[in-house]
């Protein structure tokens, strides 16, 4: 198994005292396979992403990735899985205002040490962004953003791609166009996907399904 | 041209600062619960004081005499115009010295009387630096631009005048000076205070007075007092009364009383020839008839008076009651004329009314 | 409805306090230190007035010259109503003695007169037993005059005597002058007589017109802190205003009619300007207590005015310090209430827009940066007078500010594209997408920096010129004074035999150029030739001016009249005389001419010969000091030996500009709390910047260090902008605004060690400002960090 997730716990701070958010998530995921994570608004799908990702630490439980716990890491340990293993897509698009289109696509791979040119520029020309390199993010639209996001994962080869309603923040063609070129293109690099979304339509485009409640896998 | 601002300018600044000199005529610091008029009735230490049997020397003794405290130069004169308006002046230099010994001050008086105006002048400065002073001959007086001066004290011109008014007279004296109590020795209360006192009462004027109308040519008869002393009045004297009078017959009569706890009067009787018969206390017979409001008190304006030894019996009346010398120690002086007994003319200073 | 929109309003103050107070502080800051630099000014000018008024000298002519009591009495007695003064230093004692008549005395209205009312007082008055002094002065006053009495309101420094005490202790023999209140004529028709000059009030002033520089040296400093203070002001209300655009478009869509709301935000202006104005009241009035000792100081060691060293402050100056925060306040908040005015009910929130707009703004304030320099330059060539000096220098300051920006902007594109790597790369692009936001804070680091250069090398410069000048000019070993004509005699035949040389110091007032200034005579020997510090000089001058065929000036007279070698100055008493030479002259504000010493004799023999520069090995000069005060009975401020003289002088140096010193460092102060403010808000709105990198794979710490050293970095572009701007300060410092306000010029001499020392502390400076939001950051739980991905934008 690529990911293995065994009876995570999260819980957050708040005035009235820690609110559980997850409460026992177990599941896995091979390589090359695509798993959709869908549930209600504050279901702790989201966490449970960034829980993945590594962008924050589960209060119990393991997330095991190529063989190593990521719970277990430091703070320096987990930003260096974020940077060598995994892939992030955000909603939010999440692009570096202060570097060019081509810079923040190949920013992720630079950082990993995996850049490669020839194939960023491939990237390009398969996202349709080869005319927009030389500009900077605020001046793309929404959906040609999110296409710089995911060609930012895509370069740098990440063996776990995590989405969090990568189209959530796209109208409706846009969002279908991006998610099959998405897929397509996850499917080439043969990474493992994960992807937070609550639309069922989307969800049902994925290998296989986990849903959330109230913090637990329904 | 005069700057007419500046007298006006002068007496308001000089108030403030100067009020102290409310002081002048006295001396040491001496609290007591009656001072008397100007302070004159402060102690005398370290000064000179006058003896009797005096013998004087002129024209030395025309000239100061700082080893007293206090002195001074006191010309008055009742004036006439040609159509028989009355007028009167008066012309003073005081000297005194703060301490025995010490710093000298002066300080020049001028009043000039119309029946209805009253204009007053005042200088003051230090001695020793040539600002003021008296030399004995030929005679000088001075202080500024305020000038009294001849040969001799027979013949003077006296020259002085404020931004509103003033004069140039001259001064011809057709009698000789007379000496008033014993040859010049003026006991001036029951207990002995003294002075040394003599007059030229016998001045004929001519003369010019500049007036805010204009200029009037004026004549009539003039008085110049000489009287120095450390310790002239009584502690609980207040003040006095003083008359100079030409009487009609060519007679001159001096009257004075203090007044306060221990009043005393005293008179002096001068022939035409300069005779002169002093009067002792109580003599003398002085009575107010009437007063005048003047700056915000009663002052006697007419007078009773009266010397039964030479059948004088006076009514005296002021030629103008607002004679009021507004100096830093306010006082009334000013041209009388007296009916009765004799037809007279003359002048009138009362000091210490509050 | 306006209840509850004050309290929306409100709320967002209380959820960020760090702003509230960042606008509290940089308004009570600008207000303070521009309200304490007009405190202190004030305070000078009231003394000024004080002593400008003494006697009613500001509204009477004088005469003076060479005046005499009789002089006095026969004025007088010619009808004139004049009054003497002696007027004199108190050797010794920095304190000046007034002699006056209080029988003559013009009346001053409202002036300061001794109560002399009670006749003992007067007695003890007259006689030289009392004096008169403000009860500041009063410990001052030595035990060799008599009791003190406090006259409140007497100008600081002054003592008033009565004129034949005063004559008595100073030895005078004459007087100073008369006041002149009326009389037969004119002032001048007195004059003639009694061979005095007449001085009106208008053409002195003195005090007031040599000071002049000096306060305005300060107000500009004060202004200075003002602006860099509004700058802190400006961009917390502007972002304040971005981060509310929401809740304002909220309450109107609620029906809060847009005027009101103006009303509203306009009224919370208000009470942030009473709040901070009556702070920053205070602080001034802290701050003026703080610095006037030194201010006093100065002024007194360099132009010998009196200056009270305590405050006393009129309501208007309270009032006046509230008026300027108001009007700050109102400069600054007039753009965000205008954007109100013109808010569309349905715009979105666009902090991009604002990010851009920002950048646009960059762009116009780099081609206005350019054309103030432009004027500045232009105002520098053409310009003449102390006005156009500081308007030359206001230029330059804004003009480098403006420009910065986008200096800044370019060094750091040049930066993002030599950059190799990811992270570096990002790390310049990131620094340049801050620029924007910190502009403002930059700008006034820069002014902060470059008026702390430009007024350090201008200090040093002086410094430097000043010690080598005394060396020059101080070149006897000892100076002596005479009590007497007759002394001097005996004591210059007592050291012939037993000095090198014995130089006489004899000099004159004389009217240089119709002002009053000095002539002194010098003999002809080698210390002159050889160190003298001249300008300019025509060939074999030494020689010239011991034959009498010409006269030296020093550089004041020679720079206001034009005055250089190949013209002539024309005295009274020699007629014109070819300038063989200009010489330096600092710390002097007069016109000051030199002639040979025959030539001067000749023409003032009246002058009193009683001064002397003895010439001796310097090993044995205070032996000789010691034997001449023994032998001849002279004090200590009778024989002076050379090192005396210039300790004393460069003390005076020193306290000079320890104010400007002080002011300089407070600037710097607030330009730090600037860029500290700005950052900290930066902070919170550049997490959405930084979480994706975080999020691919960068730690907190690693962020946190490179928001510390893209600080550190934008401080060291700054203090390298701020290095030309300060020099090219120093120099309209030295070239121009010295000239004017002192006249003379000095060399600029670079202080590379101060800059580089400067650079330092600016760098530490802008670490420790971004030190807590960096620390912040390092900090900040992951689960904040995520809300940016899961914030709905």
């Amino acid at each position: 198994m690529l990911l293995t997730v065994e009876n995570l716990q999260k819980s957050f701070p708040s005035a009235d005292g820690p609110v559980p958010v997850l409460r026992g998530v177990s599941f896995s995921l091979a390589a090359g396979r695509t798993l959709a994570l869908t549930g209600e608004s504050g279901s702790g799908k989201s966490t449970l992403l960034h829980l993945c990702a590594g962008l924050d630490a589960p209060d119990a439980g393991r997330i095991v990735i190529e063989g190593r716990d990521i719970a277990a890491q430091s703070d320096a340990g987990r930003a260096a899985m974020r940077r060598d293993t995994v892939g992030l897509v955000f909603q939010q698009f999440n692009l570096i205002p202060s570097l060019s289109v081509a810079d923040n696509l190949s920013f992720h791979a630079r950082l990993a040490g995996r850049d490669d040119p020839d194939r960023d520029a491939a990237l390009a020309e398969r996202l349709g962004l080869a005319a927009h390199l030389a500009k900077f993010p605020e001046q793309l639209s929404g959906g040609q953003q999110q296409r710089v996001a995911i060609g930012r994962v895509l370069a740098a080869r990440p063996h776990l791609i995590l989405a969090d309603e990568p189209t959530g923040n796209l109208d409706e063609a846009t969002g279908a166009a991006v998610l099959d070129l998405m897929l397509e293109l996850v499917a080439e690099s043969g990474a493992a996907f994960l992807m937070v979304t609550h639309s069922e339509r989307l969800a049902a485009r994925l290998d296989a399904r986990l849903h959330l409640r109230a913090g637990q896998v329904e | 041209m005069r700057d007419d601002r500046i007298p006006a300018r002068l007496a308001r600044g000089l108030q403030p600062m100067l009020l102290g000199l409310t002081a002048f005529l006295a001396l040491l610091p001496v609290p007591a619960p009656a001072q008397g008029f100007a302070g004159l009735g402060q102690g005398g230490e370290g000064f000179a004081l006058p003896t009797p049997d005096p013998v004087f020397t002129f024209p030395a003794d025309h000239g100061a005499h700082p080893d007293y405290r206090i002195e001074w130069w006191y010309l008055t004169a009742s004036l006439q115009d040609a159509e028989g308006t009355r007028y009167g002046i008066q012309w003073t230099l005081f000297r005194s010295a703060l301490a025995a010994e010490g710093p000298q001050i002066w300080m020049g008086h001028l009043g000039v009387t119309t029946p209805d105006a009253h204009y007053t002048g005042e200088k003051l400065a230090r001695g020793g630096i040539g600002q003021a002073g008296v030399v004995p001959a030929p005679f000088e007086a001075w202080i500024d631009d305020w000038v009294l001066a001849g040969p001799d004290l027979d013949t003077l011109s006296l020259r002085a005048a404020t931004a509103e008014a003033g004069y140039d007279l001259s001064f011809t004296a057709t009698g000789p000076l007379v000496f008033h109590g014993e040859d010049g020795f003026s006991v001036k209360s029951t207990s002995g205070q003294a002075s040394y006192y003599y007059s030229q009462p016998f001045y004929e004027v001519a003369g010019t007075l500049d007036l805010p109308s204009g200029p009037v040519e004026v004549t009539g008869r003039g008085w110049l007092d000489r009287e120095w002393s450390s310790q002239p009045l009584e502690d609980d004297q207040e003040g006095w009364d003083w008359f100079s009078l030409h009487l009609e017959d060519g007679h001159r009569l001096m009257a004075s009383q203090m007044r306060g706890g221990s009043p005393y009067s005293y008179a002096a009787w001068i022939e035409p020839d300069g005779t002169l018969t002093p009067y002792p206390n109580g003599v003398l017979e002085l009575e107010p008839l009437a007063t005048s409001p003047v700056a915000g008190r009663e002052v006697p304006t007419r007078w009773r008076l009266r010397l039964p030894d030479r059948g004088v019996d006076l009514e005296v009346t002021a030629v103008n009651p607002d004679s009021w010398q507004s100096t830093l120690f306010p006082y009334w002086e000013g041209p009388v004329t007296a009916v009765g007994s004799h037809a007279a003319e003359g002048y009138l200073e009362m000091t210490g009314y509050e | 409805m306006t209840r509850a929109a004050l309290q929306a309003l409100w709320s967002h103050w209380r959820r960020h306090p760090l702003q509230l107070l960042t606008l509290v502080v940089g308004l009570a800051l600008a207000t303070g230190l521009w309200t304490g630099v007009q405190a202190i000014n004030a305070q000078a000018r009231l003394s000024y007035d004080q002593a400008a008024a003494t006697l009613g000298q500001d509204r009477l002519p004088r005469l003076e010259g060479d005046l005499t009591l009789a002089d006095f009495a026969a004025a007088r007695r010619g009808g004139w109503i004049v009054s003497p003064v002696l007027e004199d230093r108190l050797p010794g004692t920095g304190l000046t003695l007034y002699g006056i008549d209080p029988f003559t005395l013009p009346p001053t209205p409202g002036g300061v007169m001794p109560d002399l009312s009670d006749p003992g007082v007067l007695r003890a008055f007259l006689a030289g037993e009392l004096v008169f002094a403000a009860a500041a002065t009063l410990p001052r006053v030595p035990d060799t005059l008599p009791e003190g009495r406090v006259l409140e309101g007497l100008a600081p420094g002054l003592v008033m005597a009565d004129l034949t005490a005063a004559r008595r202790w100073l030895g005078a023999e004459g007087i100073t002058r008369l006041l002149f209140d009326g009389g037969p004529g004119t002032p001048e028709a007195l004059a003639e007589t009694l061979g005095a000059r007449v001085e009106r009030p208008e053409s002195d002033g003195d005090l007031a017109r040599l000071t002049d520089s000096f306060h305005l040296n300060l107000t500009a400093f004060g202004l200075l802190a003002f602006v860099v203070g509004l700058f802190i002001v400006h961009a917390t209300i502007g972002l304040a205003f971005e981060q509310r655009r929401t809740l304002f478009r909220t309450l109107r869509a609620l029906g809060l009619p847009q005027r009101r709301l103006g009303w509203l935000l306009a009224g919370e202006l208000l009470a942030f300007t009473l709040v901070s104005g009556t702070l920053g009241v205070v602080l001034g009035y802290a701050v003026a207590a703080a610095l006037l000792p030194g201010v006093a100081a100065t002024l007194s060691g360099l132009y010998g005015a009196g200056v009270a060293g305590s405050l006393t402050l009129s309501p208007l100056w309270w009032l006046s310090g509230f008026a300027m925060a108001g009007l700050g306040m109102a400069v600054a908040g007039a753009a965000s209430l205008r954007r109100l005015a013109t808010l569309p009910i349905l715009a979105p929130a666009m902090p991009r827009a604002w990010a851009r707009a920002q950048r646009r703004t960059v762009a116009r304030q780099g081609w206005a940066g350019l054309g103030l320099l432009a004027v500045s330059a232009f105002i520098a060539a053409l310009g003449d007078g102390l006005i156009a000096g500081f308007a030359t220098l206001g230029a330059l300051l804004l003009g480098a500010a403006l420009l910065l920006p986008p200096v800044l902007l370019a060094v750091l594109d040049a930066g993002t594209a030599l950059a190799k790597g990811a992270v570096a790369q990002w790390l310049w692009a990131d620094t340049r997408q801050q620029v924007p936001g910190l502009s403002l804070a930059l700008m006034a680091l820069l002014l902060a920096l470059a008026a702390n250069i430009g007024v350090g090398t201008m200090v040093g410069s002086f410094r430097a010129t000043f010690e080598g000048w005394l060396d020059q000019r101080l070149a006897s070993e000892l100076y002596v004074t005479a009590r007497s004509e007759a002394q001097a005699d005996e004591i210059a035949a007592f050291l012939a035999p037993r000095t090198e040389a014995v130089l006489p110091i004899v000099s004159a007032e004389a009217d240089l150029a119709g002002a009053p200034g000095e002539v002194y005579g010098v003999a002809d020997h080698s210390t002159y030739r050889e160190n003298w510090p001249l300008l300019d000089a025509l060939p074999q001058v030494w020689d010239r001016l011991a034959a009498g065929e010409g006269v030296l000036v020093n550089e004041q007279l020679a720079r206001r009249e034009d005055l250089w070698p190949g013209t002539r100055l024309t005295l009274a008493a020699t007629g014109p005389l070819p300038v063989l030479g200009v010489y330096s002259d600092y710390g002097n504000t007069r016109g000051q001419a030199i002639l040979g010493l025959a030539t001067f004799e000749a023409a003032y023999p009246e002058a009193r010969r009683l001064r002397f520069g003895v010439r001796i090995a310097p090993g044995e000069a205070d032996a000789l000091a010691d034997i001449l005060a023994d032998r001849f009975d002279l004090s200590a401020e009778q024989v002076v030996p050379q090192a005396t003289i210039k300790q004393f002088s460069l003390d005076v140096f020193e306290r000079t500009f320890a104010v400007t010193a002080a002011l300089n460092v407070l600037t710097l102060g607030v330009a730090g709390f600037a860029l500290w403010a700005s950052l900290t808000t930066l902070g919170t709105m550049r997490l959405p910047q930084v979480a994706p990198v975080w999020a691919l794979g960068l730690t907190r710490a690693e962020l946190a260090l490179a928001d510390l050293g893209r600080a550190v970095l934008l401080g060291l572009l700054t203090a390298l902008v701020a290095v030309p701007v300060g020099i090219a300060l120093a120099w309209v410092l030295l070239a121009v605004v010295n000239v004017q306000a002192f006249g003379w010029r000095l060399p600029l001499l670079p202080d590379p060690g101060g800059w580089v020392a400067l650079g330092g502390w600016t760098l530490i400076a802008s670490a420790l400002a971004a030190a807590l939001p960096a620390l912040r950051l390092w900090r900040m739980p992951p689960a904040e960090m995520v809300k940016v991905f899961a914030h709905e934008r």
